[in-house]
């Protein structure tokens, strides 16, 4: 057996080279910062012929995930990635990959949102797709983004519910860490060729996406809806048998440090996370029992996996890089208390707001943070 | 030598029972295509009067794979369908021939909404036929304008007539250095077959463009599709061409007007046989707006005899 290689890599390198390993077939592509470096990466690779793939350099967003809908109906497996804007610009055709239940993957490289322009991240862009209709993952590093682009392909083909890969832009994107690439027959073992049970066939000539009637059309709506959620063992099943053949691993649909015995808990998404374990450990030096519950999955949100994980009479502190607009504090605070309601009452959620636009979040900026919140 | 229409092949990929309009040219066109195209393809559509006549889910009253698109994205979606089928094939995952990948789409799928994406899967020079069919309105809507709609027409979004002339799309595709450019009408359905048998053996990207005269929008009677479609040639005001490699040729009857071996019809005729024109032409100002209307047709003609010159 052949053994892993470990070499440095940026996020959009790793992302770049799992989808290579993933051994797509079409590769729409529009470049947009911070994303642009893993359109490039696909493009050398088509071109260089180390990947066999078609790589369509189309002329904006709408139309990259046009063609990776379409491509995906045609039977082949399929990768696209963007940013912020040109996420917004393809939200039409979101609803149609959904709908039309085409297992697409593609990386959202998450960055705030114009006007006016920023460049660097927050979550404002992913999070606006909450009702798209796709399955969202959210990564905290180099080697999670990698991981979870395979995971994500094989969830989206058992589901064919299309998946958006998700990590912050610059922090991950073009930061250099180290990465570890499974040899290519264990990644083959663990995503087989994509065979999907149904294409545009000649053969069999039916509709796709044509009109229904109201009773079909909500037919339709209540088997995705349904489906999402009951992709949520399969999002488990692929992490461990991930895991199992890799040797890697980040969490499935949650991740945790420190959680056991916390009474104060950090609660945020992406880079941040990962800084927040080290706010966690300066917390810990002052004698605050803290820890952290990171969702990796924010859609479907899971509800089960965290109300079971949260400790008796934890405080829970919301991170929120993105607002929720009409309401005060951000969208992963409301998510939470929703899913709370009623289930845990023990438990008491604070929410600030931070990072917008790609502020910096150091662990001691954020370990301050949740001190002064807990005296609120 | 035209393919008579009595020599064309049997097959019908346009099925009986379909919701168009009675004399739907868009229909009509569509039977003249799935003839020369044959079984082996796969359809795309935008919303327009083509889809909202091909029946309901799971079938199609078109005997191919269809699959319906958001309304902008003809050009894209065709291209990730093309190069799917292409890297499927290659990789042995796709048997037998590879279908012909097509576009069915409107004049607003077309000039306008879904130029952009259109323009850049020419610029490609992906692999596939766009057709438009083009009624010269948003027929699916109600009739409002569009690019192709010409000017001095009633739409119900220029109820006093649309003040601009019509863009040239097909010399807009041309223009994109594409192999193959064609326009045709359902009158002449020989020229129509023979210009998408041609098409469909051209590897890269081919337009094609039919105009449809259609009852609702233009204001005529529903058994007269065809003959306002023979009018539209007879008075130069469509134009029948194709362009192989960038050198443009006429087709009969238009080559007889562009070489002036045989003038073009007046288009008063045709003009007040429509009521989108003919509503307006009752006021003082007739004369100088079927003047008008006769200019656009006139510059059309002397501006595509001078282009076709251009050969290099
Ligand atoms: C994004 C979007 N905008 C608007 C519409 C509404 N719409 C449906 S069909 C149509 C007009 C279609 O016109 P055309 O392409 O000329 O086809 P026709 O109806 O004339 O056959 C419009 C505006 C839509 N379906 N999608
Ligand atoms: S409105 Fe016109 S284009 Fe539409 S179905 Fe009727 S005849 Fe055909
Ligand atoms: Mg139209």
């Amino acid at each position: 057996m052949k053994a892993a290689q470990v070499i440095m890599a940026t996020g959009a390198n790793a992302a770049a080279l799992a989808v290579k390993s993933a051994r797509v077939d079409v590769v729409p592509g529009y470049p947009i910062t911070p994303q642009t470096s893993i359109m490039e990466a696909m493009a050398a690779m088509v071109e260089n012929g180390e990947m066999n793939a078609r790589f369509i350099p189309v002329e904006g967003e709408h139309s990259a995930m046009a063609a990776a809908v379409a491509a995906s109906a045609a039977g082949a497996r399929v990768f696209t990635a963007t940013s912020a804007n040109g996420l917004l610009y393809m939200h039409e055709v979101l609803h149609m990959a959904s709908g039309g239940r085409l297992p697409v993957v593609m990386v959202n490289v998450n960055r705030g949102i114009f006007a006016p322009w920023t460049l660097w991240a927050d979550h404002q862009d992913s999070f606006a797709q909450r009702d798209t209709g796709w399955i969202q993952y959210h990564c905290s590093s180099n080697q999670e983004v990698f991981n979870t682009i395979l995971q994500a392909f094989r969830v989206a083909e058992q589901t064919n519910i299309p998946v958006m890969v998700n990590f912050d832009g610059f922090a991950i994107s073009h930061c250099l860490m180290p990465l570890t690439l499974p040899p290519q027959e264990d990644i083959d073992r663990f995503l087989p060729p994509h065979e999907p049970e149904w294409r545009l066939d000649p053969a069999n000539p039916s509709s796709f996406s044509n009109v229904t009637m109201a009773a079909e059309y909500a037919q339709f709506r209540q088997m995705l809806s349904d489906d999402i959620i009951a992709s949520i063992p399969l999002v488990k099943q692929a992490a461990q048998e991930y895991k199992d053949i890799t040797g890697m691993w980040d969490g499935d649909t949650i991740d945790t440090y420190r959680l056991e015995d916390a009474e104060v808990v950090a609660f945020a998404v992406n880079s941040m996370a990962a800084e927040l374990k080290l706010s966690i450990d300066i917390l810990r030096e002052q004698g605050i029992k803290a820890g952290l519950l990171r969702p990796r999955l924010y859609l479907p949100f899971p509800a089960e996996d965290i109300i079971s994980a949260l400790p008796q009479n934890a405080q829970v502190m919301v991170l929120d890089r993105n607002y929720n607009y009409g309401h005060p504090g951000g969208i992963l605070a409301s998510e939470l208390k929703s899913v709370l309601f009623g289930r845990r009452n023990d438990i008491t959620v604070k929410n600030r707001v931070m990072g917008i636009g790609g502020i910096d979040l150091t662990r001691r900026f954020m370990a301050a943070e949740i001190r002064a919140m807990m005296d609120e | 030598m035209t393919t008579s229409i009595k020599k064309l092949p049997d097959i019908e990929q346009v099925l009986s029972g379909n919701g168009a309009c009675g004399g739907c040219p868009a229909t009509m066109a569509l039977r003249i295509v799935g003839k020369a195209l044959g079984s082996n393809a796969i359809m795309l559509l935008t919303p327009s009067c083509s889809v909202a006549s091909m029946g309901m889910t799971p079938k199609l009253g078109y005997n191919w794979p269809g699959i319906n698109i958001c309304f902008a994205t003809a050009g894209s979606s065709a291209s990730g369908i093309t190069h799917a089928v292409e890297i499927l094939k290659e990789k042995g995952r796709l048997q037998g021939e590879l279908p012909t990948v097509f576009s069915w789409v409107g004049d607003g799928g077309t000039y306008d909404i879904g130029f952009q994406a259109l323009s850049a899967a020419a610029e490609r020079n992906d692999n596939m036929i766009h057709f438009c069919y083009n009624n010269e309105a948003y027929s699916n809507t109600g009739v409002q304008r569009s690019g192709a709609t010409p000017r001095g027409t009633f739409t119900t979004t220029t109820p006093t007539g649309k003040r601009q002339p019509k863009k040239n799309m097909a010399l807009l595709m041309l223009e994109h250095n594409i192999p193959y450019v064609a326009t045709a009408t359902v009158a002449y359905p020989g020229d129509l077959y023979d210009k998408v048998v041609k098409a469909k053996n051209i590897p890269g990207m081919k337009y094609i463009e039919i105009l449809a005269p259609c009852y609702l929008g233009w204001q005529f009677d529903m058994p007269e599709t065809v003959q306002l479609s023979r009018m539209a040639v007879k008075s130069g005001a469509w134009l029948l061409w194709e362009a192989e490699n960038g050198k443009i040729s006429f087709n009969n009857p238009s080559s007889l007007i562009i070489s002036g071996k045989k003038g073009a019809d007046p288009v008063d005729e045709y003009v007040m046989k429509q009521g989108r024109f003919n509503r307006l032409l009752k006021g003082p100002d007739a004369e100088s707006r079927i003047a008008e209307i006769q200019g656009d047709i006139d510059r059309e003609i002397a501006f595509m005899r001078e282009r076709a010159k251009i050969t290099i």
